[in-house]
């Protein structure tokens, strides 16, 4: 069973691969059948390309200019391709700053993170989508009232919360408030509400127990889901910027959002090169993990419409 | 209890022989499968009662109080205000300016992310059949992308004499201005920021609704004679309006909070025109001004659901918040089915 949803997933999830012009079902996507879509198709690539390069623009951009000495950075006008390729900024990044520190804190908050809400988020999910049990839609409007709840209303009560538990400036006071986000639970559970009845009352049926119906037949059918809340949560973390800038108060518990916040916005706010490097290695991880597994975020949003 | 087990869907016992059996034997189950659920849920509604609940309540009682952050280490002296707190963010002239920048943030930035998303979904939903996922990424690789990282990099392109966009407007003879140092260009800049980091998840939601708007229809009209535009105004528009309601009302919830792009890039600045009721609140915590600050953050979220309600009224129609829940279902469904 796990095995077909494996098979079957990517096109599922995706907008359907467009059949080949000339299958019969194919038709409405050909220049011939004259409903108006023999539609220029140059121009539909035109107006998307032309905003593709906008878009994009500023990723390559940056990516080129880390490579610029600082007085070509500053040149008017600037240039676009570097004029003499060089990495020193990269060089004397690692230098003055202590990445492979920011590195790991920043990976250590995201996978904690990220396995924590995968294990309460799905548990939580599962009984919202398959069970029923008395306080059910208390716990669901409960979970779902705070999607909307700004983030400032909570800042400063989690604060002295954090504080009070002396949790400032460690990694449990950068892991703890984030472990149960009322988003995994929201996007597991209309997951799980797709898995057909049956399968769980037969488990149900053979006398199999609810923590060993979940272990073993629906968590095996929720990879495609667990996959696409896990990268999500772990983006989400590694980016996460106010909490960490707010809780870390020392440079070995900084992340690499707020290391290069704290680095662009002290006395290096004119070592542009500098600064430019610092983006690149914060962001370039990020895309070749976004860029690998993309389809998994395009189904988070399809299923539950929030990033 | 009871009357919630009588009413348990998709668990019918047969009802012939088994009525009185059922009776007797229902409530136990029930019970039992309660007992499981909430060993379920357990972990999670732990954590999230004391890290969220906790706090949001937390809130509201500091919004009613004079607390400061001296007062911490007193809290006996801390006095209950009633809505005092409330009346001062009202009359407070910096809130009021953070509220109109704010509006001014909403009400041009969300029209503006919904058009062009939309745009660029109905194009890449018009048959092209190369590069959609080359597309598809490059417009959300905004998105997962940190804002500091962002904001590096966009005060490089929006730099008056070494910028890019200066640059460009120099190609076609316009000399650009300062634009994060000038009252009046700050703001268009915070938006276009903000459209260019939100526009790659509505182009996902618009994508999978336009999945949905029936050929059929297309084709009919297309043979009546209608054009593009006609059947764009008049068939896909209508079909998506649940989709577009969603989309409206995710973007306003989170622009409505707008904070991070003033917070890396002007710091609210200049004179205070990028200042956002979501900022002003942070700095008044930062000021020790607690109570005052929670009581701002409670108007926060009050604008928040006043604005998704008004959309609600604006683009929904009765069944719409039903069928949003109901949409994704199918996408699972199909999944699983195969």
């Amino acid at each position: 069973m796990s095995a077909n949803v494996d098979t079957t997933r990517s096109d599922s999830q995706l907008p359907p691969v467009e059949p080949p012009t000339d299958a019969p079902h194919g038709r409405r996507r050909t220049h011939k059948t004259g409903f108006g879509e023999a539609r220029p198709h140059w121009l539909a690539y035109l107006v998307l390309g032309v905003g593709l390069i906008v878009v994009t623009s500023p990723f390559i951009w940056m990516a080129l200019s880390s490579l610029k000495s600082e007085g070509e950075i500053r040149q008017v006008p600037p240039t676009w391709f570097p004029e003499a390729p060089t990495l020193d900024n990269f060089r004397e990044l690692f230098d003055r700053l202590d990445f492979p520190q920011f590195f790991t804190n920043s990976a250590v908050v995201a996978i904690a993170v990220t396995l924590g809400n995968l294990v309460f988020c799905s548990m939580l999910g599962y009984v919202l989508a398959k069970s029923n049990f008395a306080g059910k839609k208390l716990l669901f409007r409960l979970v779902l009232g705070t999607l909307m709840v700004p983030g400032m209303v909570t800042l400063v009560p989690l604060f002295v919360l954090v504080a009070n538990m002396g949790l400032v400036n460690t990694y449990f006071g950068l892991i703890l408030p984030f472990l149960a986000a009322p988003f995994g639970v929201f996007l597991m559970r209309q997951f799980f509400l797709g898995i057909p009845d049956e399968l769980i009352d037969a488990a149900r049926v053979d006398g199999a127990s609810e923590a060993r119906i979940f272990v073993q037949v629906v968590i095996p059918l929720a990879k495609p889901a667990i996959a696409t809340l896990g990268i999500i949560t772990f983006l989400g973390s590694w980016n996460n910027f106010l909490w960490p800038l707010v809780v870390a108060t020392t440079e070995d518990k900084y992340t690499l959002p707020v290391a290069l916040a704290l680095y662009s916005t002290g006395q290096h706010q004119t070592d542009y090169g500098l600064l430019l490097a610092g983006a690149v290695v914060v962001v370039v991880p990020v895309l070749i993990v976004f860029l690998i597994l993309q389809r998994y975020f395009v189904q988070g949003v399809a299923l539950t419409g929030i990033k | 209890m009871s009357a919630q087990t009588a009413v348990r869907p998709g668990e019918q016992v047969p009802p012939s022989r088994t009525d009185p059996y059922a009776i007797r034997k229902r409530p136990p189950l029930y019970r039992r499968r309660t007992r499981a659920a909430w060993g379920f849920a357990l972990p999670f509604m732990i954590l999230f009662l004391v890290f969220t609940v906790g706090p949001v309540l937390l809130s509201l009682a500091m919004a009613v109080t004079d607390l400061r952050s001296r007062d911490l280490r007193n809290p006996f002296a801390v006095e209950f205000v009633g809505l005092d707190n409330f009346i001062a963010v009202f009359a407070d002239p910096i809130f009021r300016k953070a509220a109109a920048n704010t509006a001014y943030f909403v009400l041009v930035g969300v029209p503006l992310t919904l058009c062009l998303a939309l745009a660029i979904a109905v194009v890449l939903n018009s048959g092209i059949t190369r590069a959609k996922t080359l597309f598809r990424v490059g417009y959300y690789m905004p998105v997962v992308t940190s804002i500091v990282a962002v904001a590096v990099v966009w005060r490089f392109l929006l730099h008056p004499d070494v910028g890019l966009i200066n640059e460009v407007l120099g190609w076609v003879g316009i000399d650009g201005p300062n634009w994060l140092a000038s009252t009046t260009w700050a703001m268009p800049s915070m938006i276009a920021m903000a459209t260019w980091r939100s526009i790659g998840t509505l182009i996902i939601i618009f994508l999978a609704g336009l999945q949905s708007v029936p050929t059929a229809l297309h084709e009919a009209a297309a043979l009546d004679g209608a054009g593009v535009w006609q059947r764009f105004r008049h068939i896909t528009v209508p079909t998506l309006r649940p989709t577009l309601l969603f989309g409206a009302v995710i973007t306003g919830i989170g622009y409505v909070q707008f904070f991070e792009e003033p917070f890396v890039m002007t710091q609210g600045g200049p004179l205070n025109s990028t200042l956002s009721v979501a900022y002003h609140t942070y700095n008044q915590f930062g000021f020790g001004n607690y109570g005052y600050a929670a009581a701002m953050s409670y108007v926060l979220f009050f604008f928040v659901v006043l604005l998704a309600l008004v959309q609600f009224r604006l683009l929904g129609d009765r069944d719409t918040p039903r069928r949003r829940r109901r949409k994704p279902t199918p996408v699972a469904r199909q999944e699983i089915g195969r």
